[in-house]
């Protein structure tokens, strides 16, 4: 078990192409950090470079106070989940999960000692004999992080280890994945592209776009409080709405349709405003409202999700099924529950108002304490 | 004379791990899943009129001349082809009694054994070199493979002038640390070339077999092989050699067929219209004795006796060997 530091990485291909650009992540003993973005941000080319298998071309990756940059993947004291679980197909799984301790001379007795625990920890002592192809991928998956648990390395990484499996096995093997990192408590890199991954798995969320940081948070505070539009887009279903917006004294223009914020706010002309589909809730009469024209409806069961446009722009309500839907709705938004952004840059604006959600959680979490 | 399968499914990608599939048609193994497609056909004899052309190439070229051989090797043909009589095993026990057929056979297993081994060993070598090079660069990868577009006569010819006694290299080389190399004078010597040209013409093949093998290893795999093992030696030998291994097997079929059959050509051109004292191979020996020595009869034994070599080694080979083997 060990710390991670990550200082001022970056990548730069032999064409200039740099996919990832001056990275600098502190990961504390036993965290779990998940990388989230889209598809070529350079989350996994991070993750890689962690792990040895691409060279990094600026920048100092510790593990444990101990610079690896030039360090053999395989004594960096790490141990790698691969999407495609890269289980060797002609090895047992008990020779799977014994393979990496053989090479390193590790004691017979041990040996099966270790890979007993790992087997028993993750049910999957019936399959020791079997090799990998007549496993289902469920088992595999676990049968490769069993691989990972025996070398009891410093750090686990995670390349997208659950984009190969169904649904429903994605959600109990998140599960899985989250309470075995507690029990044992070493330091994660996970690298995903669900954002629903990421919020349920993370001590700390890392969003990267475009090779870049764009915010480093828990994920409540960047649910609650995201650094951009870009974060306010990926992180939370459905996404956040963004609405281009102009203030003129204390309110909001959207076209015709106003937003009156009851108090003065020092925010340039252009905004960009965002709102979380479930800040927005049915006005009530007399209530100062944007109307929405309906045009489709997802039925969530618990919730339904009403997709509509104001004045023109889209925008997604989450509202409570029992609540009829007319062609035209009047929505109500605390208006502490808005999110500022700059128009041009996408950077987050300084609240006026209230503290917000997060700050709330927080706050009570240190009364707690 | 057996015809060494082309490869045909290199023509297009080098990505087909061929050999897998080449071999698992032999296997009744349930258990594998069948990814190619049903097709239903709408007459019976539809897929029989598909598979004639083939069974009467295999037909008209193997199972006749097979059992023309079988049934002549129990006469004795007159050399002028005035009639035969029947003489039972006289044959075949004239031919295992005589001792310079046996050292023949020695020298065959012998040379089998080099070539094969030599050709399969520099021939993986080559394809893991390349294979730590060209990854990504296409462009390499096709100006080696051209190197399997040369003929192969082309290239037997060519392995024989590097022996040439007055302008090969390799005789000058070796001339250069006192060894007189003489092919077709001296039986060592003649061996040696024959061998080295031999292995040096399989090469190639056995070369991108290799590569396309290797290439077919999963990259991931490989990655977890580089966290879980030090030592690049190790990997190769606990992980890339066994995925490796339907190739290989395949390739170790072929090449005992090609060292024992193929090689004609250029044992032919070593020994021609040379001193007798030259090594030659079991297959060289049935057309000496039939061809040039017009005894069919005997002849035709011997070429039965190695059709029963050439399928006990291959059972043997299936058996023994392919077991260890693991299909992907």
């Amino acid at each position: 078990m060990a710390a991670i530091n990550i200082t001022n990485v970056s990548k730069i291909y032999a064409g200039g192409v740099e996919a990832v650009k001056s990275v600098s992540i502190d990961i504390a003993d036993g965290e779990f950090i998940v990388l989230v973005g889209p598809s070529g941000c350079g989350k996994s080319t991070l993750l890689r470079m962690v792990a040895g298998l691409e060279a990094i071309s600026k920048g100092t990756v510790e593990i444990g106070d101990r610079v690896i940059n030039d360090i053999e993947p395989a004594e960096r004291d790490i141990a790698m989940v691969f999407q495609n679980y890269a289980l060797y197909p002609h090895m047992t799984v008990y020779n799977n999960l014994a393979y990496g301790l053989k090479n390193r001379g590790t004691p017979k007795a041990e040996i099966d000692a270790r890979v007993a625990e790992a087997a028993r920890m993750l049910e999957i002592e019936q399959y020791l004999t079997r090799k990998p192809r007549a496993l289902s991928g469920g088992q595999r998956q676990r049968v490769a992080m069993g691989r990972a648990i025996v070398r009891k390395p410093a750090a686990f990484l995670f390349d997208e280890p659950l984009s190969n499996l169904d649904a429903k096995l994605r959600v109990s093997m998140r599960g899985e994945i989250k309470q075995l990192q507690k029990r044992l408590g070493t330091t994660s890199l996970y690298v995903t592209h669900d954002q629903l991954e990421a919020m349920t798995l993370a001590d700390r969320l890392v969003v990267l776009n475009g090779g870049q940081i764009e915010q480093i948070g828990r994920p409540l505070d960047v649910y609650h409080t995201p650094a951009s539009t870009f974060v306010a887009s990926f992180i939370g279903s459905p996404a956040m709405n963004l609405l281009r917006g102009t203030r003129e004294g204390n309110q909001l223009h959207f076209g015709s349709q106003v937003l009156d914020l009851g108090r003065p706010a020092a925010f340039p002309g252009q905004i960009t405003v965002g709102i979380r589909a479930e800040d927005l809730r049915i006005a009530t009469t007399g209530e100062q409202a944007l109307t929405m024209k309906v045009d489709y409806i997802e039925e969530l069961g618990a919730q339904r999700l009403v997709h509509g446009t104001v004045d023109g722009k889209k925008l997604t309500a989450s509202l409570s099924p029992e609540i009829e839907i007319a062609e035209t709705l009047a929505l109500s938004i605390a208006p502490e529950r808005l999110h500022f952004f700059d128009a041009d840059t996408g950077k987050r604006l300084a609240q006026p108002f209230a503290p917000s959600e997060s700050r709330r959680v927080e706050r009570l979490e240190i009364a707690g304490v | 004379m057996t015809n060494t399968p082309l490869p045909s499914t290199m023509s297009g990608t080098l990505a087909a791990p061929a050999a897998g599939g080449f071999f698992r048609r032999f296997r009744s193994a349930p258990s594998e899943p069948h990814f190619a497609k049903r097709v239903q056909f709408n007459s019976p004899l539809l897929p029989y009129l598909f598979l004639a052309p083939q069974m009467a190439i295999i037909f008209i070229f193997f199972y006749w001349p097979s059992v023309q051989a079988i049934q002549s090797s129990f006469y004795l043909e007159d050399p002028f082809g005035f009639g035969s009589t029947f003489v039972g095993f006289a044959n075949y026990t004239d031919v295992l009694k005589s001792g310079e057929y046996l050292g023949i056979a020695r020298f065959t297993a012998v040379f089998t054994a080099l070539v094969t081994f030599f050709s399969l060993a520099i021939g993986l070598l080559l394809a893991v070199k390349a294979d730590g090079v060209i990854k990504g660069n296409a462009t390499y990868k096709t100006l080696l493979i051209w190197v399997y577009a040369i003929a192969p006569p082309v290239a037997g010819l060519m392995g024989m002038m590097l022996f040439d006694q007055h302008i090969g290299p390799l005789v000058k080389f070796a001339a250069f640390f006192g060894w007189d190399i003489k092919v077709g004078l001296d039986y060592n010597d003649t061996a040696f070339a024959m061998i080295v040209v031999s292995v040096w013409k399989q090469i190639p093949y056995n070369f991108i077999f290799f590569l396309s093998g290797l290439q077919g290893i999963p990259v991931s795999v490989r990655e977890a092989a580089l966290m879980d093992c030090r030592s690049g030696f190790r990997r190769f030998w606990t992980v890339t050699l066994p995925l490796l291994a339907p190739t290989a097997f395949f390739l170790l079929i072929i090449n005992t067929t090609y060292a024992l059959f193929d090689t004609f050509g250029v044992i032919d051109v070593m020994v021609k219209d040379k001193a007798a004292n030259n090594p030659i191979t079991l297959v060289y020996k049935v057309y000496m004795d039939g061809f040039r020595g017009n005894d069919l009869g005997g002849s035709s034994a011997q070429s039965v006796i190695l059709m029963i070599i050439v399928f006990v080694l291959t059972i043997f080979q299936f058996r023994f060997i392919e077991r260890r083997v693991h299909y992907n």
